[in-house]
């Protein structure tokens, strides 16, 4: 034979002996994921917007609090942006280096979502899935308290919040973490309900698993996929709820900005012809929010192959 | 005579059903799926359990293994009644009592590697073991389904039914249990695949000792696999009789039926000519007829029928059925005329 018997031989000993790597679900997913042209675009862009947030301060020349005196009074003709000055987005309506100010802006809007999401995320998921899990009485209970909660206007509540207690960034949080929950809860109470009844909670019910260990191993990993698409896309969400509330001034407050506080300046002052102080926070604010919903979509695809 | 393994005594389970809509205080209605179903089984014994869609098969096993609320005794080997028992109380027993189900893929978490699930009840029953040494017998057990050891770490989705179903007896398999109940461990595989699985449970089960309670709705598979037979309808025994017994001399006129509607794989037979018509359908599980319930569909049934509700009786070969005996050229013929009409 043409075959090298030795060869061939020991490659059927490493077959039989060595254990074979499993392709897991989330593998599979990562491959679909990556096959999204939209995601792929999307994830740079979110990076590249990360980093920019977390180290454009480095590059700075003009803090986010010291006045330009030099541009101050002629913002219109001396704030434009410019490499000489410094001030690469320009300045605000102050005299404050705008480049600074998205930086700073982009971080606080990248917070407010990103711990919106994860409260979300968290009680959300405890929540959604006892409540499912447990079942009937109880679970009726704890379903039509969400609906109580749900049926509350909730930016209403939120702007009394902010004006009864001061406006503070912990305040945003608690509001928004507050409300985000809700819709993730009843749709990991959904999912549950389905997953309840599947062979394989049986067959660990039947081997004696205890009732938490099969809501965490067994029900919380089939539900990561949907919950994390649903995170993704809540990120966008929270920062929009944010930047509504700041833009009718009354979430983050001075000297902190956020990318809605921003935007909201730089409409005011779009009639003197400013319109760098509108352009660069709505262009990060833009890319943001389709960098998001490009990866949701993306990761819901990969996910869910079969609900496209 | 050796203490049986499992004594079941009128066993039932009544499924409290309520509507959509209902108002809280209407009252729920009764869904008797299992009434009264007795029968023992012995250490090593295979009982086989047939019957239609509906008639309780499957509630049957999920009682025994405790996943749904039952009534009545089943009494283990130690004399210890498992109906009712706390579940701290019945942990003891679940090493014992495995299970196998009818979906080989559904019944695998597909998030988790074949060795996790193969080691959740090692693990839950022994927490203290080390993870080389449940790796080492999940291995083990792995070679005696035929599966290769070295696909331990691969993933239910990598796998074909059979192979899943074979992953799933692992499951069952490594608390070395007493008694395995399996539901429909083969009507979701094709034929050649359902023989392999049927030899393999047959070749552990003299490996292991094992006592297998084999629920199934596909009489010659039950044949092959069985010592005994128990025959449902209705949530409610039939008859009971060793395996030659039941298939050569069947005494209840509905298992004469049921038998007489196994396909025989021979094209020049005429099944029409064979087959026993039942009229009509299955009644309601909500309002079961009164007396025997299969005198609604019953060639032989009289006023007694619907009188009195027939006891099983005999000794090995039980029969609840007031007229049991062959049915006669007569009767079937009176049933195929039902049934044409």
């Amino acid at each position: 034979m043409m075959i090298e018997q030795a060869k061939m031989q020991s490659l059927a000993d490493r077959m039989v002996q060595d254990d074979v790597k499993g392709r897991s679900p989330w593998a599979d997913a990562r491959k679909r994921f990556f096959r999204n042209k939209a995601a792929i675009v999307g994830l740079p862009l979110l990076v590249l917007v990360v980093l920019f947030a977390l180290f454009g301060e480095f590059f700075a020349v003009w803090s986010n609090e010291e006045l330009d005196f030099a541009v101050m009074g002629q913002v219109a003709q001396m704030g434009a942006p410019s490499i000489e000055n410094g001030h690469y987005f320009g300045t605000d309506d102050l005299g404050r280096d705008l480049f600074s100010r998205t930086v700073q802006g982009t971080q606080i809007s990248m917070m407010v979502g990103v711990v919106g999401a994860a409260i979300a995320m968290i009680v959300g998921t405890l929540y959604g899935a006892a409540a499912g899990f447990i079942g009937g009485r109880v679970d009726q209970i704890m379903m039509r308290l969400v609906d109580i909660l749900m049926s509350i206007p909730y930016m209403f509540v939120l702007i009394l919040m902010l004006v009864m207690f001061g406006r503070s960034i912990g305040m945003l949080f608690l509001g928004i973490g507050m409300i985000s929950w809700l819709e993730m809860s009843r749709i990991v109470r959904g999912q549950t309900l389905s997953l309840k009844n599947r062979e394989f909670i049986e067959a660990a019910r039947a081997t004696g698993v205890p009732g938490w260990k099969i809501i965490t191993r067994h029900i919380v990993p089939n539900l990561l996929g949907v919950v994390a698409v649903y995170a993704t896309l809540l990120v966008p969400l929270m920062i929009l709820t944010e930047s509504f509330i700041s833009f009718l001034g009354l979430g983050i407050q001075e000297p902190l900005t956020s990318l809605g506080a921003l935007i909201s300046e730089g409409a005011d002052t779009i009639t003197y012809g400013t319109i760098w102080q509108l352009a660069f926070p709505l262009f990060f604010f833009v890319i943001t929010l389709f960098a998001f919903f490009f990866i949701g979509d993306g990761l819901r695809d990969a996910l869910d192959p079969k609900d496209r | 005579m050796t203490r049986p393994l499992l004594n079941v005594r009128d066993l039932r389970v009544t499924f409290h059903l309520r509507r959509e809509g209902d108002w809280p205080w209407t009252p729920p209605r009764n869904l008797h799926a299992v009434s009264g179903v007795d029968f023992s089984l012995n250490p090593g014994e295979t009982l086989g359990i047939v019957g239609e869609s509906g008639c309780g098969k499957s509630t049957l096993a999920r009682a025994l293994i405790g996943l749904v609320p039952a009534e009545g005794q089943a009494e283990w080997i130690d004399g210890k009644d498992l109906i009712g028992l706390s579940p701290g109380k019945m942990m003891k027993y679940r090493n014992d009592i495995q299970m196998i189900f009818q979906d080989p893929l559904a019944s695998l978490n597909p998030r988790m590697t074949v060795g996790q699930i193969i080691a959740e009840p090692l693990i839950t029953h022994n927490p203290r073991l080390k993870r080389p040494e449940v790796k080492e017998r999940v291995k083990a057990i792995m070679e005696k389904v035929g599966l290769l050891p070295n696909q331990i770490n691969r993933y239910p989705h990598e796998f074909s039914g059979g192979q899943c179903q074979r992953i799933g007896i692992a499951r069952a398999l490594i608390v070395e249990p007493k008694l395995i109940i399996c539901d429909e461990p083969v009507s979701a595989l094709d034929v050649s695949i359902q023989a392999q699985v049927i030899n393999l449970l047959i070749r552990l089960q003299k490996e292991f000792g094992l006592a297998l309670i084999f629920i199934a709705h596909d009489l010659s598979v039950v044949k092959h696999i069985s010592d005994r037979v128990m025959v449902l309808y209705l949530g409610k025994v039939m008859e009971t009789a060793t395996t030659a017994e039941l298939y050569s001399a069947p005494l209840h006129p509905y298992t004469q039926a049921l038998l007489s509607a196994v396909p025989v794989p021979d094209p020049t037979h005429d099944m029409a000519a064979s087959i026993v018509p039942l009229a009509g359908d299955l009644p309601s599980p909500f309002a079961p007829p009164s007396g025997c319930v299969f005198r609604t569909r019953c060639p032989r049934a009289t006023g007694k029928c619907a009188a009195e509700t027939p006891v099983p009786s005999g000794d090995s070969h039980q029969i609840a059925c007031h007229f049991p005996g062959p049915l006669t050229e007569e009767e079937i013929a009176a049933a195929r005329r039902i049934e044409a009409a």
